[in-house]
């Protein structure tokens, strides 16, 4: 039994080569026929991360299986994912706070002789990087750690996980290069051609395999809560993407597509997908995160039981969610029938999304004086109360007398944003500071001070940012609807934009700061992975407790 | 899993299930947050009642209101257009001199001129008519084509090398691009340009270009470069140059002899619209 156990049939390391295998054909048939140079491009792109995935599945495999997979728990690719999660951070803020001072001051990072350098091909680079790469990376490391402790279950599925950190990051790569060399489906935060989403499905449906793999083989009587989140998360984002992506290539060896669905049936799938990308992308998966690590955090039991199962349910199996995308194309040529229901649902979602934030902002009773020490909690539960304004506010929003004036302005990006910066970037940080010293087996964080630095000047940024958007989008509105006494418009849409400058400023400086709080982080988290912790005052007595229970 | 047990802060009894050292409390559901979710139900069945809100088989639930947006649309056009009427019906009879002496006619047709302009001519002349390089400054007594109400009429109407008949019509030649005058003896005719601008100027090169300047550049801007309405030729002896006033520009000007182009606005705008923005421009600070 001994020598059978040291040496197991791994099917996973016969599977994943195959995939590659033939990912790496499918390359080099396109590098060898297409007539199209910018599929060469991305087929030697894809050729390259091909050849790089299979050389480390090598140099990892090749002279034995690692200890750690078949140990309690595997951390490396829990590791490489927060790595990934820091790096695609800092490269869409800071693609962000470009775009952000194009729309300023136009010349900027503009050269006419480089059209990557065009806001139109810059703004997807940002959704994407930050959406998609920053937060998909969050979302797949955390999961990948959280599960298994739930679960008391080591990751199922071998060196799958591995294939799902490896194949998401080639999708960002393709993704991203294609939107510089302008290749787009013209899909909001679906923009990557069909070849793309082909692969991301594959990648996809692995996620799905490992995860619900590993739930099946869990030591747990019962599926703890976050997991609903992430499982929902997995299987909506799947079901979405594989919908709104339905399109007819124009050749196997072309980049082109079209789609499936046109005019106003076209516009309400994108839509459909694409506020269901924030329901379950962008809310589902990370309440899966604050359900992990605030109690964690707070070392506080989880506030109501019965509250996450009625919020879970009302959101997702009542498919609210998936009725609230109308409201996306309000006073469109959407039937007025749809935009109804459109509406309706979203108010129904505002005590559905609450439910989340009390049972995260209560779960802290017992142990608010902790928000005074321990920034990261604070950092969480702030994220919480921006979760909760955020959800407030899109319901708002979505009432078509408010959506009148609020529709195509700017107060939708800064909506967007209390949402992005404050909710999602926030409890992933929050969480990246928990997981840092956990899976590198530090006594602590290098330095909670530099945590209090991050958590303030990321804030005060989120605040420019977010209320100079509601000014200038509501100013926006009214100077568009303005009529004087003869019945003509009182602006004329460049006075508009003429008028934004100041607040567009304001916006950029409050970009700045949040990225200037990312990579103070950045360092701080290398620092303490290095090793050098420094212990000053009263917080390493904080620092030692919270360290003891990753251990 | 331990059983059952109080939480000892909030006196909550747990649900028993333990993962990786979270609990979870046996909190009943808020009343407050019960009820909220129970009124937003209830207020989205009473809009579903009176508004328009589900699809049938062969059409949709109209609701009590029977609302429609595409008829509120047309009924707001509709209530804006017979807010304009009694002025536009003025202006369709009226001359341009008497709209201009007419004081509520007048801001009538300023109102919609100016509402006009931002969205139709600013892209291009800037959205205070400051113009633009190659792109004419409307608020200075420098006319092209003259800053008569009338001029200003025909050019909106007719455009300036545009796609219809009528079109106002001028055209440099490109000189050095089509090789009609030598390097050396553009040099020369920018210098002459420098001079009759009243700037200091090579004298040598603007006495060999004299002759240069009467065989080639007189027919449009005239024996002393004062320059041709009719033709549109711009006055050469003013400050004022719409592709710039250095060596390097009016050289670059006489070798490709650049002609920016303005549309047509007749058919896109009604003739009481071009006649309210006429006397717009005409307002703006060079009206003849």
């Amino acid at each position: 039994m001994q020598a059978v156990s040291e040496k197991p049939f791994r099917p996973d390391l016969v599977a994943v080569p195959v995939v590659l295998l033939l990912g790496t054909v499918f390359a080099l048939i396109e590098v060898a026929k297409s007539p199209d140079p910018l599929m060469v491009i991305q087929a030697w792109t894809f050729l390259a991360c091909m050849l790089g995935i299979s050389t480390f599945f090598l140099r990892r495999y090749a002279v034995g299986l690692p200890d750690e997979e078949s140990g309690p728990y595997v951390n490396d690719v829990v590791k490489a994912g927060v790595i990934a999660s820091m790096f695609w951070g800092i490269v869409g803020m800071l693609v962000g706070v470009v775009i952000a001072l194009q729309l300023a001051f136009p010349h900027i990072f503009y050269f006419s002789n480089f059209p990557f350098t065009n806001f139109g091909r810059l703004r997807p680079l940002h959704t994407s990087a930050v959406i998609f790469a920053f937060g998909g990376n969050v979302l797949i490391a955390t999961s990948f750690y959280v599960v298994q402790r739930t679960c008391h279950a080591r990751l199922a599925g071998g060196s799958w996980a591995w294939f799902v950190f490896w194949g998401y990051q080639t999708f960002i790569v393709l993704a991203g290069t294609g939107y510089l060399l302008g290749i787009t489906q013209g899909r909001e935060y679906a923009e990557p051609e069909w070849y793309v989403d082909i692969w991301l499905t594959i990648v996809w449906v692995a996620y799905l395999f490992v995860f619900l793999a590993t739930l099946w083989k869990r030591r747990e009587p019962h599926i703890y809560v976050a997991n609903w989140f992430y499982l929902s998360f997995i299987v909506t984002i799947a079901m979405l993407h594989i919908v709104n992506n339905l399109a007819m290539p124009v050749s196997l060896l072309q980049t082109k597509s079209f789609s499936l669905f046109s005019g106003v049936q076209d516009a309400l799938i994108q839509w459909w997908y694409g506020h269901n990308a924030v329901g379950f992308f962008l809310t589902a998966g990370f309440l899966a995160i604050m359900y992990y690590f605030i109690p964690k955090r707070a070392e506080r039991p989880v506030y109501s039981y019965r509250l996450s199962i009625v919020h879970f349910w009302t959101l997702i199996f009542i498919y609210i969610y998936i009725w609230a995308g109308p409201h996306h194309l309000l006073y469109t040529a959407l039937p007025e029938w749809a935009q109804t229901l459109g509406m309706t649902f979203s108010i129904m979602l505002w005590m559905p999304s609450w439910g989340g934030m009390i049972n995260g902002l209560m779960t802290l009773s017992g142990a608010w004086d902790k928000l005074r020490t321990d920034p990261v909690l604070r950092m969480l539960v702030a994220s919480v109360a921006f979760y909760g304004m955020a959800t407030f506010e899109g319901p708002v929003m979505s009432v078509k007398a408010v959506n009148a004036l609020s529709h195509y302005t700017d107060w939708t990006i800064g909506h967007v944003h209390s949402g992005a910066l404050g909710w999602v970037g926030f409890v992933s940080f929050g969480a990246i500071y928990c997981l840092v010293p956990w899976l590198w087996k530090r006594k602590s964080l290098y330095s909670l001070r530099l945590v209090e630095w991050h958590f303030w000047v990321s804030t005060l940024g989120i605040v420019f940012y977010i209320t100079s958007m509601w000014v200038a989008g509501i100013m926006q509105g009214l100077m568009w609807r303005a009529y004087n006494d003869f019945g003509f418009l009182e602006y004329s849409f460049v006075e508009t934009v003429a008028a934004m400058h100041p607040y567009y400023i304001i916006r950029a400086l409050g970009g700045i700061l949040y990225l200037a709080g990312t990579v103070i982080m950045v360092y701080n988290l290398w620092r303490t992975i290095r090793g050098g912790v420094s212990v000053a005052g009263e917080s390493a007595a904080l620092n030692q407790t919270l360290s003891v229970q990753g251990a | 899993m331990s059983g059952k047990e109080r939480d000892t802060h909030s006196g909550t009894e747990t649900t028993g299930h333990e993962w990786d050292g979270i609990k979870e409390l046996n909190t009943p559901l808020p009343r407050w947050w019960l009820i909220v979710f129970y009124a937003c139900i209830v207020w989205a069945f009473a809009y579903w009642i009176v508004m328009p809100a589900w699809p049938t088989f062969n059409g949709y639930t109209h609701g009590l209101l029977d609302h429609s947006q595409r008829e509120n649309v047309a009924a707001a056009v509709n209530a804006l257009k017979m807010q304009r009427h009694a002025h536009e019906s003025q202006l369709a009879t009226a001359s341009l001199q008497r709209i201009q002496n007419d004081p509520d006619l007048q801001q009538f047709a300023l109102a919609e001129g100016r509402s006009l302009f931002g969205d139709n001519c600013a892209p291009c002349h800037g959205s205070g008519g400051q113009g633009a390089h190659g792109y004419p400054n409307l608020n200075d007594d420098v006319w092209l084509w003259g800053g008569k109400l009338e001029d200003i009429q025909h050019s909106i109407t007719v455009g300036v090398r545009s796609t219809i008949a009528d079109t106002r019509q001028s055209q440099m030649p490109a000189f050095g691009h089509d090789k009609i005058l030598s390097d050396s003896q553009i040099d020369d005719v920018t210098e002459f340009v420098v001079s009759i601008a009243g700037r200091p100027a090579d004298q040598a090169r603007v006495h060999r270009a004299t002759k240069l300047f009467a065989d080639n550049c007189a027919a449009c801007h005239g024996a002393s470069g004062h320059g041709d309405r009719t033709m549109g030729a711009p006055n050469l002896t003013d400050t004022d140059w719409l592709y710039g006033s250095t060596r390097a520009d009016i050289r670059d000007q006489i070798w490709f002899g650049h002609g920016g182009v303005m549309p047509t606005w007749a058919g896109r705008l009604t003739p009481e619209e071009i006649k309210s923005l006429a006397v717009y421009v005409h307002s703006l600070g060079g009206g003849e």
